[in-house]
C-alpha cells in the first residue's frame, strides 16, 4: 500500500494530473492523463484508481486546482493554479524566483518571494499563440511529433520569421512557406522564437526576480529552454516533475490544512 | 416654441410624469423593502438614496422624450464645460451616461451591433458604438432620446470623441462645438489656459445662436456655484471611505455618480449629495460598512465594468473585501477647487484642462500612490479596459511601480467597461481568485 497523506489534483485544459504526498511533503505517487471532455467522470476514475492503492481515501484531504478545479467533487476546496505552482516550486527549491509555466493552453508568469508567497503574476489564457498548443498545432501540420521539433529547430542556422500573431494564421503562413521551399528546421526555429517573444514579454511585464524557473510540458523542448535563456540572459532552473507542480502544490496545501 | 409641443411637455413631464415618479420614490422609500436578491448576509442594505437616484435619472430621461422644441437640446461629452449650456437652459444629454445605462441593463450587444452592422469597428470605444447604434436604430431602454440642436465635444478625455461627434454632427446635421484641450505633460501653461478660454468664449456665441437666447453672466455664475458645490460634496463623500469600515463601496459610488456627471450645475444635485452625505455619515456613526466584516480594502483603477457590478460586488463581499476607492469616481470630485467665481471663464478653462485623462500616466500613478496611503489600501485592481485606451495606457508600468514602491499587490484585469463580449467569466474568476489568495 502507498503512503499518502494528502492529494492534489490539477485539472488543466490539456492534461489532468494527480499527486499524492507523504507526511513530509514528498511525492509518493502521481498519475497523468490527457483531459477528457467529461471532467467529472475522469476525476472520479482517478479516485477509483487510487482507492485500490490506499486504504483510507475518505480520510485523505484533496485540493483541486487548474481550470476545471471547481468540478472536482472529491476536493475539500479549490485553489488557483497560481498559488499551487508557487507552493510546489517553493517546496522543491526552498527559494523563490520568477516561474514561467507554459501549459498546453495557457501560460503564466509567477513571482515568488523568499518566503514562498506569490507577489505578482500574469496569465495568458486568451490566446493560444502564447501556449504549448501553438507548437503542437504547427508541429502536426508539418508532420512531426511535438517532442521532435525542439531538436530540429536547434539544428537550423537561420531563422524564418513568422509574422502571424495567431495560431490559426501561423499555420497558413507556414504552409505557404513550405510551398515556397523554405527549410523546415528554419521555419521551426522561427516558430519557437515567436512563442518565446510572447513569453518574454510576459516576464518583462512583472517585476522580475531571479532566478528564472520553468515548468510545464514544454520543459522537455530544448529550443524553448535555450531561447528563453538567451532572450532573458538568465540561467533556467527546472523542477524534477515540471508538469506536476500545480498538482504537487495543491497536495501540499491539502497537507497543511490537515495539520 | 410650438404651443402643442409645450403643452405635451408640460402635461407629460411637469404635471404627470414628475409627480408620478416622485410618488413612486416616496412609496418605495417608505416601504424600506430590501430587494429579494440582495445579499444582506455579506453586504449592508442598499442606500436609501438609491430611490432618489432612480427618480432623478428617470425624470431626466422622461424630460428628454418631450423636450424637443421646448428647450434647446445639447449632446455633450462627460468632460465638457456644461455650465455654459446650463446657463442658457439647455437640456443636456450625455451619450456616455446613456451608454453606461445600456451597459448596466445589458442592452449593449444588441445596440452596439447596429453600429457594427453599419461598419463601425469593434475596436472603437464601446460607449461610442452604443451611442452610434442607438442613434442609427433608435433602440434605447429609456424610451426615446431627443434629437440634439447642438453637439459639444471636449477632447480632455480622449480623441475618440472627436470622430464620434463628427459622425453625430453629420448624421443630425447640427453644429458641433469643439473644445480642444492641450494635453498637460507637466505644469499647466498660461497659453493653454488662454487657448481654452478663447474657445469657451466662442462656445458662448455658438450656444447663444443655436438657442436663440442671450447669455446671462449671473446665470452662469449661479450654475458654476452649483457645479462647484456638488463636486465638493461628491469629494467629501469619497473621503468618507477612508473610514474603516468603508461606509460605501466603489460599486455604490459607480451607481451614485450619475448626477455629478449629468446633472452638474443644478440645485437638485446639491440637495441630492447633501442627503447622501448625511446618510453615509450616519452609517459611519453606526459602524456600518458596505461590506460586512471588512477584512481587506482595495483600490480600483479605470471605468467600472457596468454589466458585472453586482457579480463583482458580491464576489468581493463574500470574501470580506471592500473596494473603497477608485481613480475614476475620485476624478469627479477633483475639479471643484479650480472654479473661481471672480474669474469664471479662466477658472473654467483650468478646470476642463485638468481631468485625469488629460494628464500623463505618471499623474495618475501619483494619485494612486496617494490614495493607497490615505485609504489604507491592501491591493489594487487595474481594469485594463479594451475600450478606453487613454485610461488603460501605462497600466503595466503603474502596476509594477505600485507593487515595488507601495508594497501592495496589484492585478491587471482585462475586460471592457460596456461590451460583455470582451469579458470572459472563467478567466476573470481565476485571476480574481489568485489575487484574493495573494491578499491573504
Ligand atoms: S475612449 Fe474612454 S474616455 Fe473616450 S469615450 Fe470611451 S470610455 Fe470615454
Amino acid at each position: 500500500m502507498l503512503r499518502i497523506a494528502a492529494l492534489g489534483i490539477d485539472v488543466g485544459s490539456t492534461t489532468v494530473k494527480i499527486v499524492g504526498v507523504n507526511d513530509t511533503g514528498g511525492i509518493t505517487w502521481h498519475h497523468l492523463e490527457q483531459t477528457e471532455p467529461s471532467i467529472e467522470k475522469q476525476t472520479a476514475r482517478f479516485f477509483d484508481i487510487i482507492k485500490e492503492k490506499i486504504e483510507n481515501l475518505k480520510d485523505i484531504p484533496v485540493i483541486a486546482t487548474g481550470y476545471g478545479r471547481n468540478l472536482v467533487k472529491e476536493a475539500i476546496r479549490s485553489v488557483t493554479e497560481i498559488t499551487c505552482h508557487a507552493k510546489g516550486i517553493y517546496k522543491e527549491f526552498g527559494h523563490g524566483g520568477t516561474l514561467v509555466d507554459i501549459g498546453g493552453q495557457d501560460s503564466k508568469v509567477i513571482v515568488i518571494d523568499s518566503e514562498g508567497k506569490v507577489i505578482d503574476f500574469v496569465m495568458n489564457d486568451k490566446c493560444a499563440a502564447g501556449s504549448g498548443r501553438f507548437l503542437e498545432n504547427t508541429a502536426t501540420r508539418l508532420g512531426y511529433k511535438i517532442n521532435e521539433i525542439g531538436d530540429l529547430a536547434m539544428k537550423a542556422d537561420i531563422e524564418v520569421p513568422i509574422s502571424s500573431t495567431c495560431t490559426v494564421f501561423a499555420e497558413s503562413e507556414i504552409i505557404s512557406m513550405i510551398a515556397s521551399g523554405k527549410d523546415t528546421s528554419s521555419i521551426l526555429k522561427g516558430l519557437h522564437k515567436s512563442l518565446i517573444k510572447r513569453i518574454v514579454a510576459m516576464i518583462r511585464s512583472v517585476n522580475f526576480m531571479p532566478p528564472l524557473l520553468l515548468s510545464g510540458g514544454v520543459v522537455n523542448n530544448i529550443a524553448i529552454r535555450k531561447m528563453i535563456e538567451e532572450e532573458m540572459g538568465e540561467k533556467l532552473i527546472m523542477p524534477t516533475y515540471p508538469q506536476l507542480m500545480g498538482a504537487y502544490g495543491a497536495a501540499l496545501i491539502a497537507l497543511d490544512e490537515n495539520k | 416654441m410650438k404651443i402643442g409641443q409645450y403643452l405635451k411637455y408640460y402635461l407629460n413631464v411637469k404635471l404627470i410624469g414628475n409627480n408620478f415618479l416622485r410618488y413612486q420614490r416616496i412609496k418605495a422609500s417608505s416601504k424600506k423593502i430590501i430587494p429579494l436578491k440582495w445579499r444582506t448576509d455579506i453586504l449592508a442594505p442598499p442606500l436609501k438614496i438609491d430611490a432618489k437616484t432612480k427618480e432623478l435619472i428617470a425624470k431626466h430621461y422622461l424630460e428628454g422624450q418631450f423636450v424637443s422644441g421646448v428647450r434647446p437640446v445639447a449632446w455633450v461629452t462627460s468632460g465638457a464645460p456644461v455650465e455654459i449650456l446650463k446657463a442658457l437652459d439647455y437640456y443636456v444629454l450625455y451619450p456616455e451616461n446613456h451608454a453606461a445605462l445600456c451597459g448596466a441593463r445589458r442592452k449593449v450587444v444588441d445596440i452596439s451591433s447596429e453600429a457594427e452592422k453599419a461598419g463601425y469597428s469593434r475596436d472603437i470605444c464601446s460607449y461610442a458604438r452604443t451611442d452610434l447604434g442607438a442613434t442609427l436604430s433608435k433602440k434605447t431602454p429609456v424610451g426615446r432620446l431627443p434629437k440634439p440642436d447642438l453637439l459639444l465635444a471636449c477632447t480632455n478625455i480622449c480623441q475618440t470623441v472627436l470622430s464620434w461627434y463628427r459622425v453625430l454632427a453629420h448624421y443630425y446635421n447640427v453644429p458641433l462645438a469643439l473644445i480642444d484641450t492641450p494635453f498637460i505633460y507637466g505644469e499647466l501653461r498660461d497659453h493653454d489656459v488662454e487657448y481654452v478660454k478663447k474657445q469657451l468664449e466662442d462656445l458662448i456665441t455658438i450656444a447663444e445662436r443655436v438657442s436663440k437666447r442671450k447669455f446671462n453672466y449671473n446665470n452662469f455664475i449661479r450654475v458654476a456655484k452649483y457645479s462647484k458645490e456638488a463636486t465638493e460634496l461628491w469629494l467629501e463623500i469619497m473621503k468618507c471611505c477612508k473610514h474603516k469600515p468603508a461606509p460605501i463601496s466603489v460599486f455604490d459610488q459607480f451607481i451614485q455618480m450619475a448626477p455629478i456627471v449629468e446633472m452638474r450645475g443644478q440645485k437638485i444635485t446639491i440637495d441630492f449629495y447633501w442627503a447622501m452625505l448625511k446618510e453615509i455619515k450616519k452609517r459611519i456613526s453606526d459602524g456600518i460598512g458596505a461590506v460586512k466584516n471588512e477584512k481587506k480594502r482595495l483600490l480600483w483603477d479605470n471605468l467600472p465594468i457596468w454589466y458585472k457590478i453586482r457579480y463583482l460586488s458580491e464576489y468581493f463581499g463574500e470574501r470580506g473585501i471592500s473596494i473603497v476607492a477608485s481613480t475614476y469616481t475620485n476624478a469627479w470630485g477633483e475639479l471643484a477647487s479650480l472654479i473661481d467665481y471672480s474669474n469664471p471663464l479662466e477658472s473654467m478653462a483650468k478646470t476642463y484642462l485638468n481631468p485625469i485623462l488629460n494628464h500623463g500616466p505618471k499623474y495618475k500613478l501619483n494619485k494612486m500612490k496617494k490614495m493607497i496611503d490615505e485609504y489604507h489600501i491592501d491591493g489594487v485592481i487595474l481594469h485594463s479596459d479594451r475600450s478606453c485606451k487613454p485610461y488603460s495606457i501605462g497600466q503595466i508600468d503603474q502596476r509594477n511601480t505600485i507593487s515595488k514602491e507601495c508594497g501592495v499587490p496589484s492585478l491587471l484585469l482585462e475586460a471592457d467597461h460596456n461590451d460583455p463580449r470582451a469579458y470572459a467569466d472563467l478567466q476573470v474568476e481565476t485571476r480574481l481568485a489568485a489575487f484574493v489568495e495573494m491578499l491573504k
